[in-house]
């Protein structure tokens, strides 16, 4: 390429110019590792923050998944002036009836308490209450039966007990084998199953649960429930809570209340993210105080190679090839530290996680805006040292020190 | 007789730097250097010698005057473009040979004619025979840190005349070197200049510039004398 005066301009290959862009870091080795030590630490976290927040809410929300987001609790209202509200007789039939609840369990609560024999002092109840349920309660909560099974038709009616998996621990229960039995409400009732924790009725870990039937019959139960779980159809969910009231208690709607389990896990995973924002930000103040530490590091070694920047210049080197040299040194600094803290990040994820047992998950924006945000610092930080080093004339530069 | 082409011309150029008094380092120079000469200019320190080489190697502009390197006028030149006539047409030695230390004694040769857009294949080859030129074919693959003083300056110079400039400046190349290498540095320019290489070295010490054809010797920013004044014709 000539200009108008014909002169053929100074050309430097792409190679050349990576090359030369690369004779700081290969002669100061030590000087360039430690300077990209601050971008490494910076990405690092920045990189870990978004990754184990990503992979602890992707566990949460696979819980959600599996726990299912489509499950109402309706109780009866307890404020001011409503004494123990219980819900209507009819309750569970009127649910049933609304077009897209799929399944209705009720549960009451039984005034008895449970002890491992008759033998315990009947103040020592442990904190256990006893409650009486439908038999399709495990299957609407999707819970599971740790040993033995849950109440069936033919055994709710007679004095068998399912516990929950506090309230078994509580009674220093662990197998159902050999029989064992409780006293319940004066009487000898058998353990058939214990229950997994229920994450979506965690009231119900520390229970004696008895059939509805089994409960009128030995424990003086007046079948009124306290709560119903309903589970509809997924996309009806808003649906059914605004008419679940109404439906319950025609009456007096508002003493009825209706909740969904599965919101306290979702405010979970939000404060999780409020966190992750102050991680964040302390991981953008490493980020900056890395790219300070490299234009530091970038201003000294202009100074230092005053005499290779003249002789360039003397070679032929325009000043664009000079600040090039140094911008793209910069760059090369951040970006080595960059790909340091993303692989550092990772590491520190994956590490975490594995403790954790969460699925490591490391959202795609995390690395690439790692390294991105490393390459924005790194051209910010040598773009003063860069020009400095474009700006120094010929001979003042090979003006020997 | 039709003298050779002028590669270097300067006319009435003066240099002052900024400052209470000003100082002017060049007061008036005319001074004309062609092809195939090689010119010793001396003269002692603060006399204008380092001012002149820059004005000559247009890494500084003259105050005032003319200067034409390799035929065109310096003062119509963008910055830019004065880099490319570096680039091509001007070979630079200095007293602290500047080399990049850490690289090979090829790499440094190599980099004479990095910014001229040559390939790195073609300028390592060139270098290789340059390296062979100077008689370091045995140190080409050495790190110049390695090498001896005068080994350095031999580096320094093949790269100087790699993409054989139309005229090579020396600033005192023999400045930090033994009498028996700064002999052998001596030696080496003459036999380049015998090869055609057109040579201007700047020198504090009259022995050494009284062994060129030609000298220039300045006084306080004047050309004081030179030998060749009378000679050639315009």
């Amino acid at each position: 390429m000539t200009d108008r005066n014909g002169i053929v301009r100074s050309r430097l290959h792409a190679g050349d110019v990576l090359r030369t862009a690369t004779v700081g870091l290969r002669t100061r080795k030590m000087r360039a590792a430690l300077s990209a030590l601050g971008i490494t630490i910076g990405i690092a976290s920045l990189v870990a923050v978004l990754g184990l927040s990503d992979s602890s809410r992707s566990d949460l929300l696979t819980q959600l998944d599996r726990l299912g987001t489509n499950l109402l609790v309706v109780q009866a209202g307890t404020g001011i002036g409503l004494g123990n509200a219980e819900l209507p007789d009819t309750a569970a039939v009127m649910v049933e009836r609304i077009g897209p609840v799929e399944d209705v369990a009720a549960v009451g609560s039984v005034d008895a308490n449970v002890y491992r024999s008759d033998l315990v002092p009947s103040t020592r109840s442990g904190g256990i209450s006893v409650s009486a349920v439908d038999t399709n309660l495990l299957d609407t909560l999707e819970g599971t039966v740790a040993e033995g099974r849950f109440l069936d038709e033919a055994s709710a009616a007679y004095p068998t007990v399912v516990l929950g998996s506090i309230a078994a621990e509580r009674l220093g229960i662990a197998t159902i084998a050999d029989g064992q039995l409780v006293w319940l409400g004066d009487q000898w009732f058998a353990v058939i199953g214990i229950l997994d924790p229920l994450e979506l009725a965690g009231s119900l870990d520390r229970s004696a649960i008895v059939g509805a039937g089994a409960a009128e019959d030995y424990l003086g139960f007046d079948g009124v429930a306290s709560s119903l779980y309903v589970r509809t159809h997924p996309d009806w969910v808003d649906g059914v809570m605004g008419v679940l009231p109404a439906t319950v208690n025609p009456e007096n709607p508002d003493q009825v209340e209706v909740s969904r389990p599965t919101d306290a896990l979702e405010a979970r995973a939000a404060a999780e993210s409020a966190f992750t924002a102050l991680f964040l930000g302390l991981g953008v103040v490493a980020l900056i105080v890395g790219g300070v530490g490299i234009a530091n590091v970038m201003v000294i070694s202009v100074l230092e190679r005053r005499s290779e920047i003249g002789l360039r210049r003397a070679l032929g080197a325009t000043r664009r090839h000079v600040a090039l040299q140094f911008l793209l040194e910069a760059l090369m600094l951040a970006l080595a530290g960059g790909l340091g803290g993303v692989l550092l990040g990772v590491g520190v994820t994956a590490g975490y996680s594995a403790l954790r047992g969460w699925d490591v998950l490391i959202p795609t924006v995390a690395w690439t805006g790692g390294l991105a945000a490393a390459l924005v610092i790194g051209a910010v930080a040598g773009l003063y040292p860069a020009m400095r080093a474009a700006r120094l004339s010929p001979t003042e530069a090979l003006r020997t020190t | 007789m039709t003298a050779p082409e002028a590669v270097l011309d300067l006319r009435g150029v003066t240099k002052e730097y900024p400052g209470t008094p000003p100082v002017r380092a060049l007061r008036g120079i005319d001074l004309t250097i062609r092809s195939g000469e090689l010119v010793g200019v001396v003269g002692p320190s603060g006399s204008g010698k380092s001012t002149l080489l820059h004005v000559m190697g247009t890494l500084d502009r003259p105050t005032a005057g003319d200067v034409h390197v390799a035929g065109y006028d310096i003062s119509r030149l963008s910055d830019r473009d004065l880099s490319a006539v570096r680039a091509r047409n001007i070979g630079f030695v200095f007293q602290q040979f500047h080399l990049l230390d850490g690289y090979t004694a090829l790499d440094n040769v190599a980099d004479g004619l990095l910014y001229t857009g040559m390939s790195a294949a073609d300028r390592r080859d060139l270098a290789a025979d340059t390296l062979g030129r100077v008689g370091l074919a045995h140190r080409v693959t050495h790190a110049t840190s390695k090498l001896s003083g005068g080994e350095r300056q031999r580096v320094a110079v093949a790269r100087a005349v790699l993409g054989r400039p139309a005229i090579v400046l020396a600033d005192e190349p023999t400045g930090n070197l033994d009498s028996t290498s700064s002999d052998a540095i001596v030696e080496l320019l003459e036999e380049l200049n015998a090869e055609g290489i057109t040579l201007v070295v700047i020198t504090h010490n009259p022995e050494i510039a009284a062994r060129f054809p030609r000298q220039v010797s300045l006084l306080d920013g004047l050309v004081e004398s030179d030998s060749a004044a009378a000679g050639v014709g315009r």
